[in-house]
């Protein structure tokens, strides 16, 4: 049975609609009413606060902090500056990916990772011949997300922090409400957003201040439901849902290569050894067998399959999770669309799929299956370069 | 996102292909086809700033009005594509509720959740509170047989051309599908009142008094009149985001929607400018062959369109030496007669209804005060005889909540479609200015017997009267719709018999606003219909 996050008795207050979901092992709301549509336009127009504290978090401690974490990543966290913070992947030795996640530099031998799923004993594993120490803080930390238009004002608001001179992916210490924490300029909804990162004794204390100090920007607590529209939105994959972790794959068939979904920008390849280097190497020579594509239905024939049954078109009422099969114009299958979205401020049917790379090319028109009252038909659906919603805010 | 845009006032060029006289949605709906379509097109604004009535302004510092125009529907979901608005900003946030509190001290609040509103009806009448998802159902499908007239300019009934058969069967499509039941309750739409259409369902008057005036919005009929039965329909053919959805707001208020679509023209060439008063379309041997600047200016044009309404496109640009008089004579027995008016507030924390207080998800939606049938006809009872109601129904919705950037922090803006408030009071309309404020007091008053607290919230108030409409943003006697929507001026009759698909009766002059099929509201439709009517002339 999941349990609470340190926000839970604020959370479990405000989500009337008593819908929760289990997100690792946690009671984690889906959507404060019945229907996510006012925390997605929150998210978009004003400000969202969202409890990401499932999020598994590890410090890393040490002199040897840097090179250990440049032999774990893909990327060389020797070069991550003090104060700044970066996306990541993470694989074994065969190159296939373990999980995604940021890796923030606090200190010159301080950092913190974050994680999809629980990393301590790989990393524990790894870090033999480093002089670390690896601290799973995943319960000592609580982390909210500020996302939306508005979060910098409100930020500005309620935190001693130069808000304003924080860079996209910066991150620095603060005090709100005089509870000391970290903000980071981060977030996983293609907007101006913020994570917040508190002890948890405290963490209720710097909820209400958040929400106190959002209330004038209209801020609503923001369930994960609208999260993963906007995500989708931003072209975010997720671990579990777009890709499964090698660790838990049956099969070999399932894993996949940073390359394949799409992180391929976060390897840094030619440096010093680091996991899974060699097989990247090879695959960087002889091409990935898959790639990550965002996918954009046809509308208007979407819109004649419905109508073909005499319905108006009909989609999911948030993200869909569940894959679907895609091919190409002959109905051969070339892969699958793992999430979708109807996005509500592109007026687009969006998907994320995994193709042969052949197909991956943007501008290619496949084939994506859709069901109407139980038949299983196909509309056209175009490759398009993600993110597809990228606000200049996002950045700013 | 920029909410203020920035225009020219003097033409790069003399002479265009395309000059589109108004810059409301459907000049600029047009002018974006035709440019899309590779012609040089210019939009001509009297006012500083485009969107005619769909239109949003700083009227006070800090506070962005969506000044007249306030909600969307129906605005055409493949415009939205083929002009990509979403790109240049358009955003539509779907209506959450339809709150509507009563004097009593309750209430009645119609949300997304199907089982939250069958309770909600429930307090009044266990059987409204069932019978209303049929009605929906039964709406819906309806709904659906009716989008093919919205979308395809309407058929000459009286025309024997194979062109115009195969017309009117295309916009009869979805009719010929419909079963027999389904017919009669078409047709008793068509024929009946709101109020009567309503009884044979309901009997609750707390249900049935905020779902009839959806057929009395911008007529001078009440909810009892026969013919206003129709419009309830339109209620169920908004398509937000693919699916079927009532009613929106345009993020950054209606101007929000224009300003998209005056992005996406500039973005195909269009140019547009602003402070620019066209006095008349010149005409020689029958033919537009530019217009004609109150400025003394004249710009030459292959087509002229007016996005204007009938009157003002028949008896100022053209000009009545222009015209036979039997279209004269049509054209002034087209009803405008204009019946509401618009209040907008700026005020500095949200109502506190007494019948739902504090800050709840029932003011992300419309407030209706149309407390009952007998209420609304009592409002339309004053307004027969020249007078504005005294306790008028009210449209409220609050834009702040979805968009904080309208309003400073903390602050909110509350805009109220008034009605009734006919525009021939029996002072006389240009004596509107003196009654103004007292109007104004009227709404205000009226709202303070729902939310006791208002008259202490508000910082700013803005009232439009239909004079108002008719003064600043041309809509004759300050009909929303540029024409009332009553059945004999709609499809082939819209504006006039003989002249309607976006013609006039001088070759080269084309209308493509509200006072032509498929009428008023934010739809676009008009100005599509009307450019593609263009584009095919051209390439004739």
């Amino acid at each position: 049975m999941p349990i609470g996050t340190p926000f839970h008795r604020r959370t479990s207050e405000l989500c009337t609609s008593l819908f929760f979901t289990d997100w690792a092992g946690y009671h984690t709301v889906s959507s404060y009413d019945t229907c996510h549509e006012r925390e997605y336009y929150a998210l978009r127009n004003a400000a969202g606060l969202i409890d990401v504290s499932p999020l598994f978090k590890y410090e890393v401690y040490g002199k040897d902090a840097a090179s250990f974490l440049s032999r774990v990543m893909v990327r060389d966290i020797s070069k991550l500056e003090i104060g700044r913070c970066t996306y990541l992947c993470w694989c074994d030795d065969d190159g296939k990916v373990l999980d995604d996640g940021t890796v923030s530099r606090l200190d010159d031998t301080y950092f913190r990772v974050t994680a999809a799923e629980p990393t301590f004993s790989w990393l524990m594993r790894q870090s033999r011949r480093f002089d670390v120490t690896i601290e799973d803080s995943s319960d000592r930390f609580g982390a909210l997300s500020l996302q939306g238009p508005k979060s910098r004002e409100i930020l500005k608001g309620v935190s001693d922090a130069d808000v304003d001179k924080l860079r996209y992916f910066g991150l620095t210490k603060a005090k709100v409400d005089g509870v000391e924490l970290v903000i980071s300029r981060t977030g996983f909804t293609g907007d101006l957003g913020y994570e917040v990162w508190v002890e948890r004794e405290q963490a209720l204390q710097v909820y209400d201040a958040i929400m106190a100090g959002g209330r004038d920007y209209r801020i609503q607590p923001v369930g994960l439901d609208a999260m993963d529209v906007t995500r989708i939105e931003a072209g975010y994959i997720m671990n579990g849902v777009d890709y499964y972790s090698a660790t838990t794959c049956l099969i070999e068939s399932r894993k996949s290569t940073p390359f394949e979904i799409g992180l391929g920008w976060t390897v840094d390849l030619d440096r010093n050894p680091f996991i899974g280097q060699d097989a990247l190497k090879a695959e960087k020579a002889n091409g990935s067998a898959w790639a990550t594509v965002g996918l954009v239905y046809d509308w208007p024939a979407f819109e004649r399959l419905f109508d073909e049954f005499g319905l108006p078109p009909q989609l999911p009422g948030g993200a869909r999770r569940t894959p679907v099969p895609v091919y190409d114009r002959k109905g051969k299958q070339v892969g699958q669309s793992t999430s979708g979205a109807w996005s509500p401020i592109l007026k687009d049917n969006l998907a994320l799929a995994t193709v042969k790379s052949a197909y991956a090319e943007p501008g290619t028109v496949l084939q994506i299956e859709v069901t109407v009252e139980y038949e299983r038909r196909q509309v056209p659906a175009i490759i398009t370069k993600t993110p597809f919603f990228n606000p200049p805010r996002k950045r700013a | 996102m920029t909410r203020v845009m920035k225009f020219d006032t003097k033409p790069d060029h003399s002479r265009y292909d395309a000059v589109v006289v108004g810059g409301g949605h459907n000049g600029l709906t047009c002018a974006a086809y035709l440019a899309k379509a590779g012609k040089s097109v210019l939009v001509l604004e009297k006012r500083p700033v485009v969107g005619g009535s769909a239109v949003s302004e700083e009227v006070f510092p800090g506070f962005t009005f969506t000044v007249c125009s306030y909600v969307v529907s129906l605005f055409r979901p493949h415009i939205v594509r083929d002009l990509e608005l979403p790109r240049h900003g358009l955003e539509i946030i779907p209506l959450e509720a339809s709150f509507s509190p009563l004097p009593d001290g309750d209430s009645l609040c119609r949300w997304g959740d199907a089982h939250r509103t069958r309770r909600e009806i429930a307090r009044f009448s266990a059987k409204d509170a069932e019978v209303y998802p049929e009605f929906s159902l039964a709406m819906s499908q309806l709904a659906r047989f009716t989008k093919s007239i919205i979308d395809n300019p309407a058929p000459n009934p009286a025309s024997l051309n194979p062109g115009e058969l195969v017309q009117a069967l295309r916009a009869s499509q979805g009719l010929r599908e419909a079963n027999a039941d389904q017919r009669f309750t078409y047709l008793k739409l068509l024929t009946m009142s709101a109020a009567d259409f309503l009884d044979e369902w309901f009997e609750s008057d707390v249900l049935k008094a905020p779902m009839s005036v959806s057929g009395i919005i911008g007529t001078f009929l009440g909810v009892r009149s026969p013919g206003t039965a129709y419009v309830l329909l339109h209620h169920y053919m908004g398509e937000i985001d693919g699916a079927m959805r009532a009613w929106g707001f345009a993020r950054g208020g209606t101007g929000g929607i224009s300003n998209a679509i005056a992005r996406s023209a500039q973005s195909y060439g269009a140019e547009i400018i602003t402070e620019a008063a066209v006095s008349n379309v010149i005409i020689k041997n029958g033919k537009a062959v530019g217009v004609a600047l109150e400025n003394g200016d004249e710009i030459q044009a292959g087509t002229v369109i007016s996005g204007l309404d009938p009157r003002r496109t028949y008896l100022g640009l053209i000009g009545e030496e222009h015209l036979e008089s039997d279209v004269t004579a049509q054209l002034g027995h087209y009803k405008f007669r204009g019946s509401s008016g618009k209040v907008n507030l700026a005020v500095d924390r949200l109502p506190d209804f007494a019948s739902r207080p504090g800050d709840g998800p029932h003011l992300y939606g419309d407030v209706a005060i149309a407390p009952s049938i007998q209420y609304l006809e009592k409002a339309y009872d004053q307004a027969k005889y020249g007078n504005f109601s005294e306790r008028p129904y009210i449209n409220m919705v609050i834009p702040t909540l979805v968009d904080p950037t309208m309003a400073p922090p903390g602050k909110h803006v509350i805009s109220c479609f008034v009605q009734y408030a006919p525009y021939d009071i029996k002072e006389g309309a240009p004596n509107w200015p003196q009654r103004r404020e007292a109007f104004g007091d009227a709404v205000v008053d009226t709202l303070e017997e729902y939310v006791p607290t208002i008259k202490d919230t508000i910082l700013h108030r803005q009232v439009l009267t239909p004079w108002d409409l008719e003064q600043e943003f041309g809509l004759t006697e300050g009909n929303i719709f540029h024409g009332e929507l009553s059945l004999e001026q709609l499809l082939y009759l819209r504006p006039a018999a003989g002249w309607a698909k976006y013609k006039t009766p001088i070759r080269n002059l084309w209308m493509c606003a509200a006072g032509t099929h498929p009428g008023g509201g934010i739809m676009g439709a008009s100005g599509e219909m009307a450019a593609k009517a263009i584009l095919r002339k051209y390439a004739a």
